[in-house]
């Protein structure tokens, strides 16, 4: 009985070792995905006046709503604002992420696990909290910033309408991922030996000279990193302005294309649309956000 | 209970439909309530809908209903688009009136016509055409009926010296006039975050958004009458006589609460809103007819309305007698529109309510207007009828998205007007309708 019984055991091993992931990967990811690619391909006919059962028949549809969502001038328009977006959120969040980072990290710090937990806290509120939250502070009718403002004889700025309204969403993301980005950075930061810095400061090297020669370019692969997921959450952009919605004329049901995604879907009843749409979104996701790994890749080689 | 509610309909079965008796529909209720207790769901978003329904299953233990609260609007009723789609929709489901041919479209209501054709009788021939669609059939029990009435801050109005508005003529006059004496203040605001307002004045203004003739919707968005109350509301924003903000937010609240706007076009069930709103006003609001377009009219258009609906997924399990009963007992019977009245604070469909002891007294927050409800009937019945049509969401969302725009710039209302019936017109020749307009 000894000498067959462990050959086939170690044949399957690696299969039951892999069936637990392979299944929750083919059941919660590839599955719907698949499913979605499908329906991107399908539209509803509708036989006279759509009226009573049998009316509506799901058919092929081709490419058809392919080139309807990429001649969609909202979903361009919605990318486009998407990029003004990403461009004063990414910027602002991870300067400041870098900023606090370092002065966390600097010798002198005071308070530095309280200054930590408090920086980091803000990420630990729900996006549509902390949306509606800086929602009542910018209805200057209701917002105490507004009604110190108009004490001190000063106007204040129309965030929720034109071009206030980038600031204004980009001040909620700031606010909530700075945090997180700053807790990466730090922790690389805390990994770099302690005798680069007291080799630096024999050769009289200053704290902010250390900061700008050494620490950030030893955590320039965090910076890559948390540069790459604030890419992906810029592209991903929802909750936010979909919060801020209800409180302004100034933001359409299509303004992110995410919420295109949702109007079509989920407002406008045409799941086949949004299903094509959201593979267009992900397609562009996956080219953008790989693409920039790729680049950075290239430099790092290129450069070494 | 049970059967006596039955028996009304089994009578009016075999009396009106002669044609449907035969098909023993009124037989197969007998060995469905024999067969031991049935247990349906019900998706609702009316508050305390539960203790309403308590009193159902305390009568029929045969029938037992369970409600699940839902979201109210647009939302549910891609809910359950999707649910039905899976084969999980619940028995009954709460939908407003403009949902139903988008309902019915999707083949998610079934038509209860043998089961509580019955109930027509109750209701006003302009509300039971929009659970008909203007078929044979029936497709929702209708619960609440919200016509267009305006509400005003009596004190404000005599303190600016304005008169109550009859007309809208007389309502800009108003508006200007209380923006010449403090322009810190308005008579109201065009709000674009919800489309049901615009499209209960444009009813009131004789407009028809969709019509059906054979097999082809006609879509009348555009029509002379919705561009009227556009250019009408285009007009006040434009000059600054309105505001421009949208309803339902924090500042709105405070708008209503500390007087900065002193006046509400809204539906009867305007007073629960004042009541979460504007706590601090109460007492001081009136509800008056809504302003005509022409001196000594009395027309006036709805903002919502909702109505039971029994889902097709009942009907294949076999509960459709049961889930229509219901429907009719919680629409009509005396004991049920008295609680829901109570509980719910809605504006009963059937007209016997209307005029009876449940809407005795007024609502807490209007308590100085003690006749409000007769009030309320009295405006109701000049209802304008309305006309939707199977891509409702589509209309209100590109409404949401046009004239957001359009109020946001002070700019041209009628321009948005005209994106609403082209996104509309093409939504629909993209699902193979058959349109003109």
């Amino acid at each position: 009985m000894a000498p067959p019984q462990p050959r086939p055991t170690r044949r399957l091993a690696p299969y039951a070792f892999l069936a637990p992931a392979t299944l929750l990967f083919s059941l919660f990811f590839a599955l719907p995905i698949g499913y979605a690619i499908y329906l991107s391909f399908r539209a509803v006919r509708v036989k006279g006046l759509g009226l009573g059962s049998g009316a509506r028949t799901e058919i092929w549809a081709g490419l058809g709503n392919y080139t309807s969502a990429l001649s969609d001038p909202e979903l361009l328009g919605g990318a486009g604002r998407t990029l003004v977006y990403g461009a004063l959120l990414v910027p602002a969040m991870l300067g400041a992420a870098l900023f606090f980072a370092l002065l966390l990290d600097t010798p002198a710090i005071r308070f530095g696990a309280f200054s930590r937990l408090a920086i980091f806290l803000p990420y630990a509120v729900p996006g549509i909290v902390a949306s509606l939250l800086w929602g009542f502070l910018y209805l200057p009718t209701v917002s105490p910033g507004y009604f110190l403002l108009t004490k001190a004889g000063m106007e204040g700025p129309d965030l929720l309408s034109g071009n206030g309204l980038f600031v204004a969403l980009a001040n909620i993301a700031v606010w909530g991922g700075t945090g997180f980005n700053m807790i990466v950075i730090y922790t690389s930061l805390r990994s770099i030996p302690v005798e680069l810095y007291e080799a630096a400061r024999l050769d009289g090297c200053s704290e902010l000279k250390i900061a700008l020669k050494i620490k950030i370019p030893m955590v320039l692969p965090s910076l890559v990193l948390t540069f790459f997921f604030s890419m992906i959450a810029t592209l991903q952009v929802f909750s936010e302005p979909m919060t801020l919605k209800p409180m302004t004329n100034a933001l359409s049901s299509t303004w992110s294309p995410l919420m295109k995604v949702y109007r079509d879907a989920f407002i406008q009843g045409d799941i086949y649309s949004a299903a094509a749409t959201s593979v267009v979104i992900a397609v562009a996701t996956l080219i953008l956000s790989f693409g920039f790994l790729k680049l950075v890749n290239k430099r790092t080689d290129g450069g070494s | 209970m049970n059967r006596r509610a039955l028996a009304p309909a089994a009578l009016a079965l075999t009396g009106v439909l002669a044609l449907a008796a035969c098909s023993s529909s009124a037989g197969s209720d007998e060995p469905k309530a024999a067969t031991g207790p049935v247990n349906l769901t019900f998706w609702s978003w009316t508050p305390n809908m539960d203790k309403v329904v308590a009193l159902w299953n305390q009568g029929h233990p045969d029938i037992q209903v369970s409600v699940q609260k839902q979201a109210s609007g647009d939302d549910l009723v891609t809910k359950t688009i999707t649910a039905a789609k899976a084969g999980n929709a619940p028995d009954l489901v709460q939908a407003e009136f403009q949902a139903l041919p988008t309902l019915v479209s999707n083949d998610v209501l079934a038509d209860i016509s043998k089961q509580a054709g019955a109930v027509k009788s109750q209701f006003a021939a302009g509300v039971w055409q929009q659970v008909s669609l203007g078929t044979d059939a029936v497709y929702a029990i209708p619960q609440d009926t919200a016509p267009l009435a305006l509400y005003y801050r009596t004190d404000m109005f005599q303190q600016y010296g304005l008169k109550v508005p009859t007309t809208w003529a007389e309502f800009a006059d108003a508006a200007r006039q209380l923006k010449q004496k403090d322009p810190s203040k308005a008579l109201t605001t065009f709000s674009a975050n919800d489309s049901g307002l615009f499209a209960g004045l444009a009813q009131q203004a004789g407009a028809k958004w969709w019509t059906a003739s054979g097999e082809t919707w006609k879509v009348g968005i555009d029509d002379a009458a919705t561009k009227k109350v556009a250019d009408f509301w285009g007009g006040l924003v434009k000059e600054g006589a309105v505001d421009n903000q949208p309803m339902y937010t924090p500042a709105w609240s405070k708008a209503l609460n500390d007087g900065s706007q002193i006046a509400w076009v809204s539906a009867v069930w305007a007073p629960g809103v004042f009541d979460s709103s504007a706590p601090d006003t109460k007492g001081k609001w009136a509800m008056a007819p809504l302003p005509q377009w022409n001196a000594g009219e009395t027309v006036t258009g709805s903002w919502g309305g909702s109505t039971t609906g029994v889902t097709t997924g009942a009907k294949k399990a076999g509960h459709a007698d049961a889930a229509a009963q219901f429907a009719s007992w919680l629409n009509t019977d005396p004991t049920a529109v008295t609680a829901l009245v109570k509980e719910a604070g809605i504006y009963p469909a059937a007209t016997t309510a209307q005029t009876g002891s449940a809407l005795a007294v007024p609502p807490a927050f209007f308590a100085n207007q003690a006749d409000f409800y007769p009030k309320a009937a009295e405006i109701a019945k000049g209802t304008a009828a309305a006309a939707w049509g199977p891509n409702v969401n589509v209309a209100y969302s590109t409404f949401k998205d046009a004239f957001g725009k359009a109020a946001q710039d002070k700019g041209d209302f009628s321009a948005a007007l005209t994106a609403m019936q082209q996104a509309t017109v093409a939504d629909l020749k993209k699902n193979g309708f058959k349109t003109e307009g």
